[in-house]
């Protein structure tokens, strides 16, 4: 802790750990204070909801959705959460925040007068600040509009339970679940979604078709078109292939779906889309929302608002958050995004205010410039995990880690150690931990690459092999079978070698009237 | 920016979405619970519990890269030894050691598992039993009419009449329009009284006089109880089923049971009192034990005091049979009957116990099950043939094959479970006679 005392300019906020909404209301004018003088966040109107235990539960097991449309999957979440935190393995998440605005915290009645001040400088200020100003979910997502679009599916699915009966939507939506991840757009090739507008959209084409509708069309001979056998090229042009959006690419093309199970196709992949920035910047936000919790307490407590006990309990409680066990411990879990964002971005102030000489010749663009805020703030803005951790990795936090790279290669019987943190390492370590974090590298590369239009209409998919590493034997067997049952046709996907061009192993799947219209 | 409570919005938004998933994964469930009873007590039978389902069952596929195989690399925290280029035998099964692989962490565990409530589990355990001959009383059942309060009306019988409420809408009428109160006109009365004794001058009067007038005046016009005030009670019938039924426990206590027996039938009996709990809304139990006389006791006593004496079965039926006339009439009481005993009995009184049974019990009730108790060393070494017992000859003559009498044989524990589910097992394509 600082050395100088508190200066007491502020009235204490609570004492002891009870809270009102009126104790609610004075921390959170507070912490917006020191959010706004300490940090300058720009967020998005905060909306902060008082809820109980079990309404946590319910919220994270729809994916932290304040509604989504019905599933068993999300019941199937909610029995796990349940019992994770009954048995007491786990708390539940002290908070919930959504992208939306106005921005939505959830805070359990449960917590403490310093948890609920804890939580709003994370949620309803870091996270905040994170949503609305990082690039990928500018581009992505649509705060506005999200609450309205998920109100909107949630009611179509319902609508379309109850037309065409339970089992049926439940096996799409199935099938549409198991393709999510190959249910996004990882490169925009159009504006923004404006979601609102997408329900609009949605009830004018039903509209359109309503009114276009004439049976006596269903007469009109159709002819043969082997006429115009396309060449090979323009055929795929057309289809707009390769496609990577597998979901997508059924919804526009699927010959044998009804049009409301290509709404719902469309709905899944919507959610899908919503969530992708999520999973490229765990590490970013929530080291930006740790990191701006730590500032905003800190401050609290230095200008009395809150008083020592307090602070302590924070400072505990803060402490577990950012717990880094090593890799040889029982509990080791991998990387805790927390720890590693939020020392990272400790390091980045560091190095603006107070570089080393290796600072200065590994960053020569922020050592020593001061100002850490607005260097931090440009980098929320502008990185994912994979581009922040390539480029703000510093050898001393490498050091400080003892961060090692181990490469297993499964036609060696030991593992090596590739890299530790010592010279020749800090690039080596500082690439390949980055790495975890593409996408690209993390997400099997699975892309639709042609459909036999002349012959029996089967879909051709191809899985870019990278490292030799191939899909899992069983699941893929099923997806395929899910991807079958939603094209109509015969599926293929060929595991390929992308040096070579040798496939490694082809899975079939055939189409079984399982998805009727 | 708002702050919102939303504590008293409704919870168990996640409830329709945990009903589908147990739908689906019913059959892994139910299996999961029929093992899961097996390690419980009678004391938390109908408790809920933890339940671990093979994952396989409700898993959802993804396509994603295998764990293992191919050129990997792991970033790990931590380093204390090692130096570049040093190598490390693989850990055993050549994952990632010790989960340092993220995202490919679901892959080990084989099971899921989580918590059902009491109701869930007892749906699940009970699921596809149904009690003998429950639709046929059912149809029987005349619908009792159960009268209950339903607030106030502006009509009704003067029997009715709600005289509390009636009077405090009349005074408050009485007190918005201003009516003058007895006291108020008593008192002008009094003073004009006066004044006259007095002698006081004419006008003064008049002006008093006048007021009197007016004060009566408006009396009359604002009635003390006004049509409007009145209010009488009213009363719903609303129609109740009659879903009760009790069930008799019949024990022999005699000197010749021995504690593993009771065990036996007090399973059984847990069972049966659990199973029909599910059925019905109100279940009594009666406990009858004998020796070579019997005795209604609780279920303390019943199950846990000991007594030493002859056998005679006769004496249980004869006291079942009075308890039933005094309290439960067969017309308005479901009855069941469980009979427990070890299969000792007087020779000279089985003839009358078949009567008994044969005669008045098994016309009145809807179901008799006789549970035949062994000792846990039998039954003898394979090869010989246990001697059927005496009551077992004796009750067998009066089984029917398809009859609401039915009698089994148990010797160990893990039987009582099977006997139950196959005398309970649902019949044919009888709808389910569900809760009542």
């Amino acid at each position: 802790m600082k050395s100088d005392r508190p200066s007491h300019t502020h009235p204490l906020l609570f004492s002891g750990a009870d809270w009102d909404f009126d104790t609610i209301r004075r921390i959170y004018e507070t912490v917006e204070q020191a959010a706004r003088d300490e940090l300058g966040l720009d967020t998005y109107p905060n909306q902060i909801e008082v809820i109980t235990t079990e309404q946590m539960l319910d919220a994270y097991s729809s994916t932290g959705m304040p509604q989504l449309y019905k599933h068993w999957s999300f019941g199937k979440q909610f029995a796990h959460h349940e019992l994770v935190y009954r048995k007491g393995m786990r708390g539940l998440a002290y908070e919930l925040v959504i992208n939306s605005n106005p921005c939505i915290s959830y805070v359990m009645e449960e917590n403490t007068a310093m948890m609920q001040t804890l939580v709003i400088a994370h949620a309803a200020f870091g996270h905040n600040h994170f949503f609305k100003n990082n690039y990928l979910f500018r581009q992505w997502t649509d705060a506005e509009g999200i609450r309205d679009y998920l109100e909107f599916a949630k009611g179509y699915v319902a609508a379309c339970e109850e037309r065409y009966g339970q089992a049926a939507v439940e096996q799409l939506i199935d099938a549409a679940h198991s393709l999510m991840n190959q249910g996004v757009h990882r490169y925009p090739r159009r504006q923004r979604l404006d979601l609102k507008a997408e329900e609009q959209r949605e009830a004018e084409r039903h509209a359109y078709q309503e009114r276009l509708y004439n049976d006596l069309w269903r007469t009109v001979p159709t002819g043969t078109q082997q006429a115009s056998r396309q060449s090979e090229d323009r055929r795929r042009a057309l289809l707009e292939l390769p496609e990577e959006n597998i979901l997508y690419f059924l919804e526009k093309t699927a010959p044998k779906l009804a049009p409301w199970q290509r709404e719902i196709l469309r709905i899944v992949r919507h959610v899908a889309q919503y969530f992708y920035p999520q999973s490229q910047t765990k590490v970013m936000n929530e080291g930006c929302a740790t990191y701006c919790h730590y500032r905003i307490m800190t401050r609290l407590h230095k200008q009395g608002s809150i008083n020592d006990g307090a602070f302590l309990e924070f400072l505990q409680s803060h402490t577990n958050v950012v717990a880094q066990p090593t890799f040889d411990t029982p509990y080791y879990n991998g990387i805790n995004p927390y720890a590693l964002g939020f020392a990272m971005m400790e390091d980045i102030a560091r190095i603006c205010n107070d570089p080393s000489d290796e600072d200065r010749e590994w960053f020569p663009d922020i050592a020593g410039k001061g100002d850490a805020d607005n260097v931090l703030k440009h980098i929320w803005a502008n990185y994912r995990d994979e581009s922040f951790i390539a480029q703000f990795l510093s050898p001393r936090l490498i050091r400080e880690w003892r961060i090692f790279h181990v490469a297993d290669d499964a036609s060696k019987n030991a593992l090596e150690i590739a890299a530790i943190h010592d010279e020749r390492g800090y690039r080596r370590i500082r690439r390949a931990l980055a790495r975890q974090y593409d996408i690209a590298w993390q997400q099997a590369d699975i892309q639709v690459v042609d459909v036999d239009l002349a012959g029996d209409r089967h879909l051709i998919l191809q899985h870019e092999v990278i490292n030799g590493i191939l899909l899992t034997e069983g699941d893929t067997t099923q997806v395929l079978q899910n991807l079958a049952s939603l094209w109509g046709y015969n599926v293929i996907l060929r595991e390929v070698d992308p040096a070579t061009g040798k496939v490694l192993k082809e899975h079939v799947a055939r189409a079984t009237p399982a998805i009727a219209a | 920016m708002y702050i919102i409570d939303r504590r008293l919005n409704p919870g168990g938004k996640s409830f329709a979405n945990r009903q589908r998933f147990l739908r689906r994964a019913k059959a892994l469930v139910q299996r999961a619970v029929r093992d899961n009873f097996k390690s419980r007590s009678i004391k938390d039978l109908d408790q809920g519990g933890e339940i671990g389902i093979m994952r396989q069952g409700v898993h959802e596929p993804t396509l994603r890269r295998a764990s293992s195989g191919g050129q990997r690399d792991h970033v790990l925290p931590g380093n204390k030894e090692y130096l570049e280029g040093d190598t490390i035998p693989r850990p055993n099964g050549g994952g990632g050691g010790s989960g340092s692989q993220p995202g490919q962490g679901g892959d080990g565990e084989d099971e899921f598992r989580f918590v059902l409530t009491k109701e869930e589990y007892l749906d699940l355990f009970l699921d596809d039993l149904e009690l003998p001959d429950l639709a046929k009383r059912r149809l029987m059942d005349t619908e009792a009419k159960e009268i209950q309060r339903a607030g106030y009306s502006t009509t009704g019988s003067p029997a009715s009449l709600a005289i509390a409420r009636t009077m405090r809408l009349s005074l408050a009428r009485r007190l918005a329009l201003r009516r003058p109160s007895a006291a108020e006109i008593l008192k002008l009365d009094s003073e004009i009284e006066r004044l006259e004794r007095e002698g006081a001058s004419e006008t003064e009067l008049v002006v008093l006089r006048e007021e009197r007038e007016r004060l009566m005046r408006r009396n009359r016009r604002i009635s003390y109880i006004d049509p409007i005030d009145l209010r009488y009670r009213r009363y719903e019938a609303n129609p109740k089923p009659v879903a009760q039924a009790v069930m008799f426990c019949l024990m022999d206590v005699s000197g010749s049971m021995s504690e593993h027996m009771k065990d036996l039938a007090k399973r059984f009996f847990a069972l049966l009192h659990l199973f029909l709990t599910r059925c019905y809304n109100h279940v009594d139990i009666v406990f009858i034990r004998h020796t070579d006389r019997a005795e209604e006791v609780d279920e303390q006593t019943f199950f846990y005091s000991t007594e030493t004496g002859g056998t005679i079965v006769s004496t249980a039926l004869e006291e079942m049979l009075i308890i039933m006339r005094q309290r439960y009439n067969p017309a308005d009481w479901n009855i069941y009957v469980a009979q427990a005993s070890d299969g000792d009995n007087m020779g000279s009184d089985s003839a009358k116990a078949a009567g008994l049974l044969h005669d008045q019990i098994l016309p009145a009730c809807q179901y008799f099950a006789y549970l035949e108790v062994g000792r846990e060393e039998d039954p003898m070494p394979t090869g010989t043939a246990p001697r059927p017992s005496d009551l077992w000859r004796t009750y067998e003559t009066i089984a029917m094959p398809e009859g609401h009498f039915v009698m089994r044989k148990v010797w160990h524990r893990r039987e009582i479970y099977p006997v139950f589910r196959e005398l309970f097992r649902r019949r044919g394509t009888n709808v389910r006679g569900g809760a009542a």
